[in-house]
């Protein structure tokens, strides 16, 4: 299992609230069909799968959806060829929801399901949101609960697991008729076996360094707050912009801004955006521990060191139903291309060496690829 | 006596807040309803490029649309 594997299991239950969220609190989701393939590449780690997603309403009052998500990765990462090696698996996600429509208010349900051979996650999550004033203010209130089973692979006898609650609270606002405002904020709290059971950290041995099984605290509490807004142009385009802090209680503090420009062009639309991220440490990372058991917690797990990153995205979609066909009222041919540039600043590239605690600092550039086909009907 | 003025305070507030006049109008929502505004226009594309980044970053969590969209029905 990768890092980001482990912890995309652990993180899917959050985000798959976002297929939930409801448009308005006063109407439903569109009825649509989506077919996505998506591609990562980077750090020697691919990752690629579907995901197939349709939603339908019934009635008038009820939208129901469905979800069938894989990733298939094949991982030489850095953390592998430093202490392990290369290995393949697949992961599969199930969710269905259900959203319901009753005057200005709509309250959404929602189950997942991962399963992996060393992992199964479990989660359940419910949101109501209500508009007010006249529809120029939507909040919502939701609240997620996700349980999970952490095993490892040749070692029978490991297993552990974690209890995961996320709360939630979320305000839109129209602020003109060119203006559009949302807040969210969420507090996640986790308990279990929150570390990597496969990964080591490193520490001094008097010769160069040796590696030990990295030891994490058994809690977690993150508290995230957003601000984003969109802005229509005099034209027909738009812009956003989007701001997050995030602080928890292992001491990572992190800053996410991104700004985006979106313009139709007859059939064809570009979407343009960029994304700057930065985080401090954990506390109780290191690259480099003076020596074994330095501390009573250790990581030296790169996304718990201090870093940045960058992407820049160019989207088209292409839209090749516009006038329907059958029973279809639109389809869309959409390809999406993330490069994502991340540079560490206590993560050093033992693949490269070079004097113990001196070895240059590691960075990692990404290619990500969604192609993907929306039917509306 | 201040407790119950303050709270009479609040329920005036309340139910005035109720009443508000939305100074956006219904019919001068069209822009807002149009597609490009929209904070979360393919939710398995979003859903998927936050998987992306909570998968490699420490940070977690507000990435959503749940404060929902523009009200623009």
């Amino acid at each position: 299992m990768t890092a980001q594997h482990l912890v995309a299991a652990r993180l899917s239950f959050v985000l798959l609230a976002l297929l939930a969220a409801p448009a308005s609190a006063g109407v439903l989701p569109d009825d649509r069909a989506d077919i996505l393939y998506h591609y990562y590449d980077g750090g020697g780690v691919t990752i690629e799968g579907p995901s197939y997603l349709v939603r339908k309403s019934i009635g008038e009052q009820f939208s129901f959806y469905g979800n069938y998500y894989v990733d298939t990765v094949s991982s030489a990462s850095i953390d592998v060829v430093t202490t392990a090696s290369p290995y393949e698996e697949e992961r599969t996600e199930q969710s269905v929801g259900v959203d319901f429509l009753n005057g200005d208010t709509i309250m959404s349900l929602s189950v997942t399901q991962s399963e992996e051979n060393d992992y199964s996650a479990q989660s359940v999550n419910f949101s109501i949101a209500q508009e007010i004033f006249g529809g120029l203010t939507t909040v919502t209130l939701g609240y997620g609960n996700g349980s999970d089973e952490v095993g490892r692979n040749g070692d029978d006898t490991f297993s552990d697991t974690v209890e995961r609650q996320a709360y939630r609270l979320g305000l839109s606002q129209i602020l003109t008729r060119n203006m559009l405002m949302s807040m969210n904020l969420e507090v996640i709290t986790d308990e279990g076996f929150l570390n990597n059971p496969y990964r080591s950290v490193r520490y001094q041995d008097g010769f160069g360094f040796s590696y030990q099984q990295e030891v994490y605290p058994r809690t977690r509490t993150s508290t995230a707050a957003a601000l984003r807004t969109r802005y229509y142009l005099p034209y027909r385009a738009s812009v956003h912009l989007g701001y997050r802090y995030f602080t928890d209680d292992w001491e990572i503090e992190a800053h996410t801004a991104e700004v985006g420009y979106a313009h139709p062009f007859g059939p064809l639309s570009v979407d343009l955006k960029y994304r700057y991220y930065t985080q401090t440490a954990a506390d109780f990372y290191s690259d480099l521990f003076p020596f074994e058991n330095a501390q009573n917690f250790l990581a030296r797990d790169k996304e718990l060191s201090t870093f940045q990153s960058q992407t820049i995205r160019l989207g088209l979609t292409y839209d090749f139903l516009e006038g329907g066909w059958s029973f279809l009222e639109r389809g869309t041919v959409n390809f999406f291309y993330d490069h994502i540039l991340f540079t560490y600043d206590d993560f050093r590239d033992l693949d490269i060496g070079g004097p113990t605690g001196a070895e240059p600092l590691y960075e990692l550039e990404a290619d990500v690829i969604q192609l993907f086909l929306s039917f509306w009907f | 006596m201040k407790r119950v003025s303050g709270f009479l305070l609040l329920v005036s507030l309340f139910v005035s807040g109720c009443s508000i006049e939305p100074w956006v109008k219904p019919y001068e929502r069209d822009r807002l309803a149009d597609e490009i505004m929209l904070f979360d226009r393919d939710p398995v594309s979003s859903a998927y490029i936050h998987h992306v980044y909570e998968a490699r970053e420490g940070a977690r969590g507000a990435s959503g649309s749940g404060g929902g969209g523009c009200g623009c029905n």
